[in-house]
């Protein structure tokens, strides 16, 4: 993977988000000088102050694309860059802020803004792969950690990051937690959502919120029918859908279905 | 060894064979309840066992509730099974480092480790048996479950309490103990404090119980204790007619009823995962940020995932439906042309665990009635059956 100059470049860029996800990366203390020895990071205004010029090897993009002006960046990043990772469920998914998606962005920035006639934003935030081609997506709301790390180091290595896609419930069985919907009752959506937190909540006896977005095949007529049939309302069930993942395909289909 | 007397102990007897099994270097684990189920954990006392439970089990519904006397082991089995000992979800193959150009590889040592397994039900010593025939047997032994399997001693339990979705009676595996133990005790809860009626089943049991202040049992105790049994016999949750299972679902590959449980099914594994006897795994390998450690892995896998059939290009199983039929059709059919024996000892734990209460007896008979237009009834339950409400997050 090495360049001329070397190791190979990193980039790290930010489109609409809450910086979590780059924060992520600035979280993996002891780990982050390994990142730094095996990486030149030329761009990344979170930890370094650098422009952006020349090409990258990898670039990890964070964050969905909500204004026009980052319609056409994102053109600029994925000329820049050999590999484009996207990190989190903004880049992903298009995050928390597409609840726009099912709003009528007008309305709510004249109901927020005193001059809303200055917001310049699109209708919809949507994906990075919506817009350019993406080599690999790792999902999360946050991105965990050992998976961000997983994935640079498999892209140094050049193999396939271990990621699984399949449900949140293979990994609640691995770690031996009982489940929260079986023994408890507790709404979990689990079984509709992609692995990777290793089932922090059900850990800690809470039901899963599906941070990570659908997993590979994911039935969620069929698991909304048991939350249905055992106390979720409509309106509650078109809200569970809608959450960090709530413009993924089959969250957002799954939550149209419910509550009109 | 049937015709050897039974003794009776009494709770400080099971104590005192906590106490010396540790002294023989054992890890001791047994029931404890965690989490509102009770689960295999670490245990040194007999005051940790789940005194006065027992649990309230359907498709997709466990709850513990409180019994009447102060039985230990008034419950059925619950989320876990022994598996996560012997064959657990991760296991470290090997590890590399590259120093220079060079690269030295050190497989991982198979570290024997004794088990005293506490409170084993009948179904899961089948279970056990199931696996030995999995992992040891062949020309390739795995040395890692030997190296735990090897060291094992095993307390069973004859049952006194059939779980809402156990149907051991119909796949011949309990619900009482007839070999693969050290030790099997019947507990005897009503009237006050449990009394324990043991009957050894190895020569480490024989020695380990003489060890024990313990007296033989007297005739109406031992008549008491199989009566114990005989009433769990009765009175199974579940049933399934098995003797032909492996013909009928073999013949209906192509039955509507696996498109209609695929409509329920959410792939999600957790059949799998609770299951005793499904062994499946996959490979995992690492590599650290500078190039110089690797490592290989294994982890529980599942037939429900894609990943499970990806052969190049593609995966094999693409579809819901085909994943189920998977699942029950290797249980209850191809592991006898594979083992030799079925793949399902009737623990319940697919029925109860399924988030969505999918019934694996239910699906056969479904299947089998089908196949008699005259006692056709329908018989699709629905997704919810039996489950009692969920609470909002
Ligand atoms: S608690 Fe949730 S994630 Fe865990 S097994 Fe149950 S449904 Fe699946
Ligand atoms: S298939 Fe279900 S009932 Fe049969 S052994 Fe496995 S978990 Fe138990
Ligand atoms: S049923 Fe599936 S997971 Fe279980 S042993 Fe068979 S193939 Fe493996
Ligand atoms: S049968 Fe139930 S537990 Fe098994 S994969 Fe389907 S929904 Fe999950």
């Amino acid at each position: 993977m090495a360049t001329a100059a070397g190791k190979p470049r990193l980039a790290v860029f930010k489109f609409a988000s809450c910086d979590g996800c780059q924060l992520t990366l600035l979280d993996c203390e002891e780990q982050l000088l390994s990142v730094a020895d095996a990486l030149e990071i030329a761009y990344f205004p979170e930890a370094t102050r650098a422009d952006l010029k020349g090409r990258y090897d990898l670039a990890l993009v964070e964050g969905s694309i909500t204004t026009e002006h980052d319609a056409q960046r994102i053109h600029e990043v994925r000329r820049r860059s050999r590999t484009l990772i996207t990190i989190g469920a903004c880049a992903t998914a298009g995050g928390i802020q597409a609840l726009r998606n099912f709003a009528n962005v007008r309305a709510y920035a004249a109901a927020v803004y005193a001059h809303p006639e200055y917001v310049r934003t699109l209708a919809t935030s949507t994906a990075i792969a919506d817009h350019v081609t993406v080599d690999f997506e790792l999902r999360g709301c946050p991105v965990n950690k050992q998976q961000l790390l997983e994935v640079i180091s498999a892209f140094l290595i050049g193999r396939r990051p271990v990621t699984p896609p399949h449900s949140v419930c293979l990994e609640c069985k691995l770690s031996g937690n009982v489940c929260v919907m079986v023994a408890r009752g507790t709404a979990c959506l689990g079984p509709v959502t992609h692995a990777g937190c290793g089932a922090l909540c059900p850990a800690y006896e809470r039901g899963c919120y599906g941070c990570y977005g659908p997993m590979e095949t994911p039935n969620s007529v069929s698991l909304s029918r048991r939350l249905r049939a055992v106390g979720l309302d409509e309106q509650v069930l078109k809200r569970i859908y809608r959450t960090f993942n709530a413009a993924a395909p089959a969250f957002r289909e799954e939550s149209e279905r419910h509550g009109g | 060894m049937e015709s050897a007397p039974l003794a009776a102990i009494t709770l400080g007897g099971l104590q005192a064979l906590f106490d010396e099994l540790k002294n023989q270097g054992y890890r001791v684990v047994g029931p404890v309840v965690r989490d509102g189920a009770i689960v295999y954990d670490d245990i040194g006392a007999v005051s940790e066992l789940p005194r006065g439970w027992k649990d309230e089990q359907d498709g997709g519904h466990y709850r513990l509730v409180r019994r009447s006397n102060d039985a230990r082991f008034g419950y059925a089995v619950g989320p876990h099974s022994w598996k996560k000992y012997l064959h657990p979800p991760l296991q470290p193959l090997w590890r590399a480092r590259r120093e220079d150009d060079r690269m030295s590889v050190e497989p991982e040592r198979a570290v024997p480790e004794r088990f005293a397994f506490i409170g084993v039900r009948a179904c899961e010593l089948r279970a056990i048996a199931v696996q030995d025939r999995v992992l040891l047997g062949g020309a390739h032994a795995d040395l890692h479950y030997q190296a735990r399997r090897n060291g094992a001693f095993i307390v069973a339990l004859n049952c006194s309490q059939a779980g809402g979705t156990c149907f051991c009676v119909s796949m011949n595996a309990g619900p009482k103990v007839d070999s693969g133990f050290d030790l099997a005790l019947t507990e005897i809860a009503e009237g006050g404090e449990p009394l324990y009626i043991v009957a050894a089943g190895s020569e480490a049991g024989r020695k380990l119980l003489s060890a024990l202040p313990h007296r033989e049992a007297q005739s109406q105790e031992v008549a008491a204790a199989a009566a114990i049994v005989a009433r769990t016999a009765a009175s199974m949750g579940r049933e399934m007619q098995a003797d032909d299972v492996k013909e009928l679902l073999q013949h209906n590959l192509d039955h509507p009823r696996w498109d209609e449980v695929a409509e329920r099914c959410l792939a999600c594994g957790n059949c799998t995962m609770v299951c005793p006897t499904c062994f499946c795994t996959s490979v995992q390998d690492s590599s650290d940020l500078a190039g110089l450690e690797f490592s290989r892995s294994r982890r529980w896998d599942s037939c429900f995932t894609s990943d499970f059939s990806y052969i190049h290009g593609g995966s094999v199983r693409t579809s819901t439906r085909s994943r189920y039929r998977q699942w029950i059709t290797h249980k209850l059919a191809s592991w006898f042309d594979q083992f030799g024996s079925s793949g399902c000892v009737g623990c319940g734990r697919c029925i109860t665990w399924c988030p969505v209460g999918i019934d694996i007896a239910e699906e056969v008979r479904a299947i089998r009635e089908s196949e008699r237009p005259s006692a056709a009834e329908p018989s699709g339950e629905s997704a919810a059956g039996g489950i009692t409400p969920v609470k909002q997050r």
